[in-house]
C-alpha cells in the first residue's frame, strides 16, 4: 500500500502552514530521516523528514502552496514494487484532505454553539457523610490545636506504616512550631525527616514518594515557604491523577501554619485559602477548633488526594474539647454548624471563626441572633450547608482574613446568589483582610487584619439595623 | 594593604582551598592601627545595637522576628572595608549588622524595628524588610535563599549598565541549599557576572547543624560545577575577611564573574529571639566567645600593638553606646505611622 505523507503540525497550535520547497523530487529515493519538503508556519521555517522508506511516487501539493492544512496528504510514498500508475492515490488524497476538514469542524461545533446544548459531563457528587455520632457519655479532653495535631499524626502513623513526616526542623528540634513534638522519639528518623531548607526539592520527593503509594505528611515551615514549592504542589501534586488517566495520583498532606502570625510583616503574613482553593485536584482543608483539626487530619492523611491543610500559629496553644475516641476521624467537605440562629448567616473558617464567635455574642446583646457556620474545609466547598441556612435567615456575612480579591468569601457570594438568589432579604457582604501587603508597624498591622467591629457592623447592615 | 600569609588565629579549618590557582585565600591582610581603630568600632557598634535590639524585644518595643548578629561582626566590617561607592549588598532576615556596616543610620534602623514612622521604611517592613537606595543596600529579605537571585540581578544590572560595581549577596550555610541559589550560580558564571557571593557559615540554620542538611559541607566548594571559585575564610577575623573581600571584588571588578566566600563565623545568641538554642552545648557557645571572639581579637590587637590604651578604648565604647543609646530613645519616642500609611506604596 502507498503511504500517504501528510502535512505535520510543528507545535500545537499550528493549523496552517506554506508548503515552500520540496527537498526531493517524484521518483527520488527517500530513507527515513531525510529531509523532504520545507514547511512554513508563521513562527517558523521547518524541514519535513521522512518517516518511512521507499519512493516519492507523486507530490500532491506543489510547492509554494500556502494555507495547506495540518494533516493533509502532500505526496505519496511508494513502497518496494509499487508502481505510481497503478495506484489510485490522488483522489483518495483528495477525500482524506476533504474528509478531515468537515471532521475538525464538526469536532469543534458543539462548543461553538455553548454549552447549553452540549452535553456537559456530570460533575462527581459531592455526597459527603456526615460527622460521625459521639457516643453519650463520651469523654471530652481539652485539648491545644497544637497536641490535637500531634496526636492526629501519632494515630495515623501507628495505623498504617506508608505514613511519615518530613520538613524543616520536624524531627531533632521537635517542629518549629512544636507539632511534632515527641514524633522522633516515637517513630524515629526514618519516618520523621529533618530536610534541608529546599522547600521546592522536598515538596517534589514528597510528591514522588506519594505516586508510588507512600502517604507523606509534607510539614511547611509556614506556608509563606510554600511558594517557593508551590509549582510541585500544582503541577505534580494536583495534576498527576488526572494526567495520567487516573493510574496514579499524590496521597499526601502539605500542612503547616498558614495566614498572619503577629507582627512578621508582608513575607510571613498571607492566608492561602483561596490560592489553593483555586485548583482542581486538590482539597482544603482549614479547621478553626482542635477537635476539627485532629478528625479532618486524620481524614487528610488518609484521603487519596493531596490535602492541603492550613494551620494557624496563633489558634495553636488554644485549647478545645476533643472527644476520647478510639478513631475520631471527620468528612473532609463538611461544614459544622457552630452556632443555630435565625437572623442572619455567618459564614467564616479557621482564625476568621475567632472574629466572627466574638461578633456573634455582641450582636446576641442586641437581639441579633446570628447561626454561624464553620466552613472547615473550603475544597470541595459545601455549598448545601450555606444555603440551607440563608433559606432561613435570608441574610450571609463571610468573614476571613485573606485578601478581599478572589477571595473564599467572593466564592461563596457568587455562588449563594446564583443557587439561593430569591431566598436573600439582602446584599451579601464579605469581611477580609485589606487588601494591602501586611504592614510590620503595630497600628497599622492592627488596621490591616479584619476587627470584630467590621463583623458586627456587617452583619447589622445586612440586617438593615 | 597587601595581603601576608600568617597562622591562622582559629583551631577551625581555614586552609585555602583555592578551585582556580589564582586564589590565594586563608591570607591575612595586614591591619594599620586606623583600619583596626574603624573596624574595633564598626564592630562594637554592631554588637552594642544588637544588644539594645535584644533588650527592647525582651521589653515589647520589637515584635515578631528578630534576629541577631552577633558574633558575625567581623564579616560584613571586613566586606565592606573593600567596596567602593555604587557596590550593592543585599542579604536575608539577618540584617541589622549589614545595614549598620553599610552605613544606615542607627536611629532608622531601630526605629524600623520598633515599627515606627521614622524607620528607614516608615514602620511598614521591620526586622527583616529594610532598605536603602541612598546606600544601595537592598534588604533586608524574609524568604531564604531569594537574596541570591536577587544579588545576582543587581551584578546584571552593573554588568548591564557597564559600570565597574559589583554586588555582595550575603546567606546562610541553611540558605545555600535553595535551588535557586544554583540556578543563580549556574547563571552568574554564564554571564561573566561581578557578584560576590558569601555564604555566612554560622553552623547553624535554625536547629539544624550544618552536616545534618549539607552533603558538601564545603561550602567554598559550592560553585565547583559551574566553574565558580570559592574559597574559605576565617569569619572570625576581620582582617582575613578584608584580604578575601579584596581578592573577591578584584576579580568580580576586572570581568572574571562571580566568586564565592565561605565565611566561617559563629552566631552566639539563638535563631531568633524565641530560639532556646538547645541543639548545642553552653560550652561550645562559651568557647567560640572566650577564644575566637571577632571584636577581642581586635581589642587585644589595638592593646598589644599600643596603638589604643584602655581609656581610649573606653572611650570609643562609651561613643558607640552612646549611638545606640540615642537610637534606642529615638525608637522608643518616635511615634508610629500614620494610619494613612496603611495603602500607600502598594503601587506607582
Ligand atoms: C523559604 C524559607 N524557608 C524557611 C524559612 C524559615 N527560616 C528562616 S531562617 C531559617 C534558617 C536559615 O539558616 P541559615 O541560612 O543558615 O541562616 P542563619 O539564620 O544561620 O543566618 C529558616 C529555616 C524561610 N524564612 N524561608
Ligand atoms: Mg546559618
Amino acid at each position: 500500500m502507498p503511504i500517504e505523507i501528510l502535512m505535520p503540525a510543528l507545535s500545537p497550535t499550528m493549523e496552517e502552514g506554506t508548503l515552500s520547497k520540496w527537498v526531493k523530487n517524484e521518483g527520488d529515493a527517500v530513507k527515513s530521516g531525510d529531509v523532504i519538503a520545507e514547511i512554513e508556519t508563521d513562527k517558523a521555517t521547518m524541514e519535513v523528514e521522512a518517516v518511512d522508506e521507499g519512493v516519492i511516487g507523486k507530490i500532491l501539493i506543489a510547492a509554494g502552496t500556502e494555507g495547506v492544512k495540518v494533516n493533509t496528504a502532500i505526496a505519496v510514498l511508494l513502497q518496494d514494487g509499487e508502481s505510481a500508475d497503478a495506484m489510485a492515490v490522488p483522489k483518495a488524497a483528495e477525500k482524506q484532505a476533504e474528509a478531515a476538514g468537515p471532521k475538525v469542524e464538526e469536532a469543534e461545533k458543539p462548543t461553538q454553539q455553548g454549552s447549553a446544548a452540549a452535553p456537559v459531563p456530570a460533575q462527581p457528587k459531592g455526597e459527603v457523610a456526615a460527622d460521625p455520632d459521639i457516643p453519650a457519655g463520651t469523654e471530652m479532653v481539652s485539648t491545644t490545636v497544637r497536641e490535637a495535631l500531634r496526636d492526629a499524626m501519632a494515630e495515623e502513623m501507628r495505623r498504617d506504616e506508608d505514613v511519615f513526616v518530613m520538613g524543616e526542623e520536624v524531627a531533632e528540634y521537635q517542629g518549629a512550631y512544636k507539632v511534632t513534638q515527641g514524633l522522633l522519639q516515637e517513630f524515629g528518623a526514618r519516618r520523621v525527616i529533618d530536610t534541608p531548607i529546599t522547600e521546592h526539592g522536598f515538596a517534589g520527593v514528597g510528591v514522588g514518594a506519594a505516586m508510588t503509594g507512600l502517604k507523606p505528611i509534607v510539614e511547611f515551615m509556614t506556608f509563606n515557604f510554600a511558594m517557593q514549592a508551590i509549582d510541585q504542589i500544582i503541577n505534580s501534586a494536583a495534576k498527576t491523577l488526572y494526567m495520567s488517566g487516573g493510574q496514579m495520583g499524590a496521597p499526601i498532606v502539605f500542612r503547616g501554619p498558614n495566614g498572619a502570625a503577629a507582627r512578621v510583616a508582608a513575607q510571613h503574613s498571607q492566608c492561602y485559602a483561596a490560592w489553593y482553593s483555586h485548583i482542581p485536584g486538590l482539597k482544603v482543608v482549614m479547621p478553626y477548633t482542635a477537635a476539627d483539626a485532629k478528625g479532618l487530619l486524620k481524614a487528610a492523611i488518609r484521603d487519596p488526594n493531596p490535602v492541603i491543610f492550613l494551620e494557624n500559629e496563633i489558634l495553636y496553644g488554644q485549647s478545645f474539647d476533643v472527644p476520647k475516641m478510639d478513631d475520631f476521624v471527620l468528612p473532609i467537605g463538611k461544614a459544622r454548624v457552630h452556632k443555630k440562629g435565625n437572623d442572619a448567616t455567618v459564614v467564616s473558617f479557621g482564625i476568621g471563626m475567632t472574629y466572627a464567635i466574638k461578633a456573634i455574642a455582641e450582636l446576641e446583646k442586641d437581639g441579633i441572633d446570628v447561626e454561624l457556620i464553620d466552613l472547615r474545609t473550603i475544597r470541595p466547598m459545601d455549598l448545601p450547608t450555606i444555603i440551607e441556612s440563608v433559606k432561613k435567615t435570608g441574610r450571609l456575612v463571610v468573614v476571613e482574613e485573606g485578601y478581599p480579591q478572589s477571595s473564599v468569601g467572593t466564592e461563596i457570594a457568587t455562588r449563594v446568589m446564583q443557587q439561593a438568589f430569591d431566598y436573600l432579604d439582602a446584599p451579601i457582604l464579605t469581611i477580609a483582610g485589606k487588601d494591602v501587603p501586611m504592614p510590620y508597624a503595630a497600628n497599622l498591622e492592627k488596621l490591616a487584619l479584619p476587627n470584630v467591629g467590621e463583623v458586627v457592623q456587617a452583619v447589622k447592615t445586612v440586617c438593615y439595623k | 594593604m597587601a595581603p601576608r600569609k600568617t597562622a591562622s588565629t582559629s583551631s577551625r579549618k581555614t586552609a585555602a582551598k583555592p578551585a582556580k590557582k589564582d586564589f590565594t585565600g586563608g591570607t591575612i591582610a595586614e591591619f594599620s592601627k586606623e583600619d583596626d581603630l574603624h573596624a574595633y568600632r564598626e564592630m562594637l557598634l554592631i554588637r552594642r545595637f544588637e544588644e539594645k535590639a535584644g533588650q527592647l524585644y525582651g521589653m515589647g518595643f520589637i515584635g515578631g522576628f528578630c534576629h541577631l548578629y552577633i558574633g558575625q561582626e567581623a564579616v560584613v566590617v571586613g566586606m565592606q572595608l573593600a567596596l567602593k561607592e555604587g557596590d550593592q549588598v543585599i542579604t536575608g532576615y539577618r540584617d541589622h549588622g549589614h545595614m549598620l556596616a553599610c552605613g544606615m543610620s542607627a536611629r532608622g534602623v531601630m526605629a524600623e524595628l520598633t515599627g515606627r514612622r521614622g524607620g528607614l521604611s516608615k514602620g511598614k517592613g521591620g526586622s527583616m524588610h529594610m532598605f536603602s537606595k541612598e546606600k544601595h543596600f537592598y534588604g533586608g529579605h524574609g524568604i531564604v535563599g531569594a537574596q541570591v537571585s536577587l544579588g545576582t540581578g543587581l551584578a546584571f544590572a552593573n554588568k548591564y549598565r557597564g559600570n565597574d560595581n559589583v554586588s555582595l549577596a550575603y546567606f546562610g550555610d541553611g540558605a545555600a541549599n535553595q535551588g535557586q541559589v544554583y540556578e543563580s550560580f549556574n547563571m552568574a558564571s554564564l554571564w561573566k557576572l561581578p557578584v560576590i557571593y558569601i555564604i555566612e557559615n554560622n553552623r547553624y540554620a535554625m536547629g539544624t547543624a550544618v552536616s545534618r542538611a549539607s552533603a558538601q559541607t564545603d561550602f567554598s566548594q559550592r560553585g565547583a560545577s559551574f566553574n565558580i571559585p570559592g574559597f574559605q575564610v576565617d569569619g572570625m577575623d576581620v582582617r582575613a575577611v578584608k584580604a578575601a573581600a579584596d581578592e573577591a571584588v578584584e576579580h568580580c571588578r576586572s570581568g572574571k564573574g562571580p566568586i564565592i566566600l565561605e565565611m566561617q563565623t559563629y552566631r552566639y545568641r539563638g535563631h531568633s529571639m524565641s530560639d532556646p538554642a538547645k541543639y548545642r552545648s553552653k560550652d561550645e557557645v562559651q568557647k567560640m566567645r572566650s577564644e575566637h571572639d571577632p571584636i577581642e581579637q581586635v581589642r587585644a590587637r589595638l592593646l598589644e600593638n599600643k596603638w589604643a590604651s584602655e581609656d581610649d578604648l573606653k572611650q570609643i565604647d562609651k561613643d558607640v553606646r552612646d549611638i545606640v543609646a540615642d537610637s534606642a530613645d529615638f525608637a522608643q519616642a518616635d511615634p508610629e505611622p500614620d494610619a494613612s500609611e496603611l495603602y500607600t506604596d502598594i503601587l506607582l
